[in-house]
């Protein structure tokens, strides 16, 4: 069964009163388990396509459904609850809280979710351990390098288990051995956790590690590939 | 919990912001305690010499008296009416009086002054000239004749103790009033204007040297909160008849009532810029705490934070801001206000000429009724909440999307 199902998704915006079509149609089904990238050139609606389909951006036209649930038949207070139940993020720029560390970074979705301080920490310990950082629990962001701070986003992204997340450039500001880390990392947590992971990127890394590559161009799926990754 | 850590946290991500802040908060609330405190306890002073040293919260007075103040709109003296003043719950002496301007002279010079007939006992609780004595002995009893001179006038007519003071004037229905009275005592009055004229002899034997048996000019009232004055006076006038008018000292003294509503605005005036330099001063912090953590903000609500969340949080990081700033201000205000408290600050020149004219001693007590301290230190308090509306506002207004677009 899909995950996320999408059917004639469009995304018109206005730059000084000229209408551009950012996501011209879309429809695309992901299945659980997937570990899908969605490729294209600047400006071709990556960002704007995962942004709809992570709730944080409401179509012009079109519809987002989410293990059933119609994304935007939900007010934007119910959006905010789904998409901490139910998404994980993981951004281009880590976005970690800075004044929290790696284990309240982590704790933090489960507290917002209203689960007890002590469960919060067990998971978020747990999480931290997954992705390598076990002797970095209290840090401060800013006394992490950029692959461990994206490791504790990956770890803050699947702190809610949620149905899957959604990694905007997750590679972009790390170096070559940081990036096939934290690919290997999420690829390991797909395989055996079977994490759905959705990918927008440039990073021919990432491309050759998907399962599935969509390119877009012009706001529309020009291509949609399933094969057999490469291996790290 | 959650919330109070962020914020906590959250406030010293750039201490150097925080602590200017918290510090214009504190100068804030000591500058508007320090102003305040003076201007309440210069108001106070005045009206502690006007009505509590001198007039009385309020008087009662034969009707008409106050227009037309001559021994000849004076009224008898009476145990009941006393009582019946004295009766009101909130009174709490009644001091009789009888005074008319009269010569008094010495060897060579003489000069208009204020005889004033008061009770040597009851007179304890309001002027106490007992107290004001610099020289010589209080009077023993009523009918005592005896006279206490204000030092300015002693010096003027070259009297003192154990010489002579002759007075001569007009008496009740224009009899004359001429006498002499050995002086007992030389009075420092306090109050430049009031040392220059005064003379207080005691009670019988006033009524004696006006012809005015068994009469007075006027009731001086204290009350237990002078506060309450103005409920006092409408109780009095009610137990009273017709014949009698019944004045508060805000009536009494028009011109100190507007002197102090005008210093009152002019200060106003003064605390309203600062509460403006203040309050853009903090509007200023808000406003980049708020600009530089948008894209945070955004990733938050991306997150699944729900706006609630971070409003509160913002607004527990000014409100911690504040509340250290408050409290710092109030509490550092503290020893400056007891100080001069202790040691008030003197006027010179015009505008203690400017004082003078009511009959008040020219030095500014700062008022350490806490009132004072608590009512600024809301004020600011109050400012920098209103402030915490614009994050309020502007984060229910945030999207996500738009808020993490660089």
């Amino acid at each position: 069964m899909a995950v996320i199902e999408s059917h004639e998704l469009v995304k018109i915006y206005d730059e000084e009163g000229v209408p551009v079509r950012a996501v011209n149609g879309v429809d695309v089904s992901i299945k659980r388990g997937e570990f899908s990238a969605i490729v294209g050139p600047s400006g071709s609606g990556k960002t704007t396509l995962l942004n709809i389909i992570g709730g944080l951006d409401e179509p012009t036209s079109g519809t987002v459904s989410i293990e059933g649930t119609d994304l935007f038949a939900l007010d934007q207070n119910e959006r905010i609850d789904f998409r901490l139940h139910h998404i994980g993020f993981v951004f281009q720029a880590y976005n970690l809280i800075p004044v929290l560390t790696a284990i309240e970074n982590v704790a933090f979705i489960l507290q917002m979710q209203g689960k007890p301080n002590r469960e919060c920490r067990q998971r978020a310990r747990e999480l931290l351990e997954s992705v390598g950082l076990s002797d970095k629990i209290d840090k401060r962001p800013n006394e992490l390098s950029g692959g461990q701070q994206q490791r504790v986003a990956v770890a803050r992204a699947l702190a809610s288990k949620p149905d899957f997340v959604l990694a905007d450039e997750p590679t972009a500001n790390l170096d070559s051995t940081s990036s096939a880390n934290l690919l290997d990392m999420m690829a390991e947590l797909n395989r055996k956790e079977e994490i759905t992971f959705i990918f927008s990127t440039h990073d021919q890394r990432v491309i050759d590690r998907a399962r599935r590559v969509m390119t877009l161009e012009d706001g529309k799926i020009v291509s949609d590939e399933t094969r057999e990754p490469e291996t790290a | 919990m959650l919330h109070l850590k962020l914020a906590w946290r959250n406030i010293w991500r750039n201490k150097r912001r925080t602590l200017i802040t918290i510090f214009s908060i504190f100068v804030a609330v000591v500058l508007s305690a320090l102003s305040n405190s003076m201007q309440i306890g210069s108001y106070d002073q005045m009206i502690e010499n006007v009505a509590g040293l001198y007039l009385g919260y309020a008087q009662v007075h034969q009707d008409g008296y106050w227009d037309d103040p001559q021994l000849n709109n004076s009224f008898g003296d009476s145990d009941s009416l006393q009582q019946k003043i004295a009766s009101v719950d909130e009174v709490t002496h009644v001091v009789p009086r009888i005074e008319s301007y009269a010569l008094a002279a010495g060897r060579e010079q003489s000069r208009a002054s204020l005889v004033i007939g008061m009770h040597p006992e009851k007179e304890k609780v309001l002027v106490d000239p007992q107290q004001k004595l610099v020289k010589g002995d209080y009077f023993e009893s009523p009918s005592q004749r005896a006279a206490l001179v204000s030092e300015g006038l002693a010096d003027y007519l070259n009297l003192s103790v154990g010489d002579t003071l002759v007075i001569l004037g007009q008496g009740f229905r224009g009899m004359s009033a001429a006498d002499k009275y050995p002086i007992t005592g030389i009075l420092d009055m306090g109050m430049p204007q009031m040392n220059k004229n005064t003379v207080y002899i005691p009670l019988h034997t006033a009524q004696e040297l006006f012809g005015a048996y068994d009469r007075l000019t006027a009731y001086a009232l204290m009350v237990e909160d002078a506060r309450s004055v103005e409920e006092v006076v409408t109780t009095v006038r009610s137990r009273l008849s017709d014949d009698y008018e019944v004045m508060s000292w805000q009536t009494l003294m028009p011109e100190l009532v507007q002197a102090i509503e005008a210093d009152w605005a002019s200060g106003m005036i003064m605390l309203l810029v600062l509460y403006m330099v203040v309050g853009f001063g903090i509007f200023g912090t808000i406003l980049m705490m708020v600009a530089e953590r948008q894209y945070e903000l955004g990733v938050m609500m991306a997150i699944g934070t729900h706006k609630a969340t971070l409003q509160i949080m913002m607004v527990l990081e000014l409100l911690m801001i504040s509340i250290i700033g408050v409290i710092g201000g109030a509490i550092g205000s503290l020893p400056f206000i007891w100080y001069f408290h202790l040691n008030p600050i003197r006027l010179s020149g015009t505008a203690a000429e400017a004082v003078e004219q009511f009959g008040i001693e020219p030095i500014v007590p700062f008022s350490t009724d806490p009132q004072v301290l608590f009512i600024q230190a809301a004020i600011i308090f109050g400012i920098a909440v209103i402030i915490s509306l614009y994050p309020v506002v502007h984060i229910q207004r945030l999207q996500p999307v738009k808020a993490m677009q660089k």
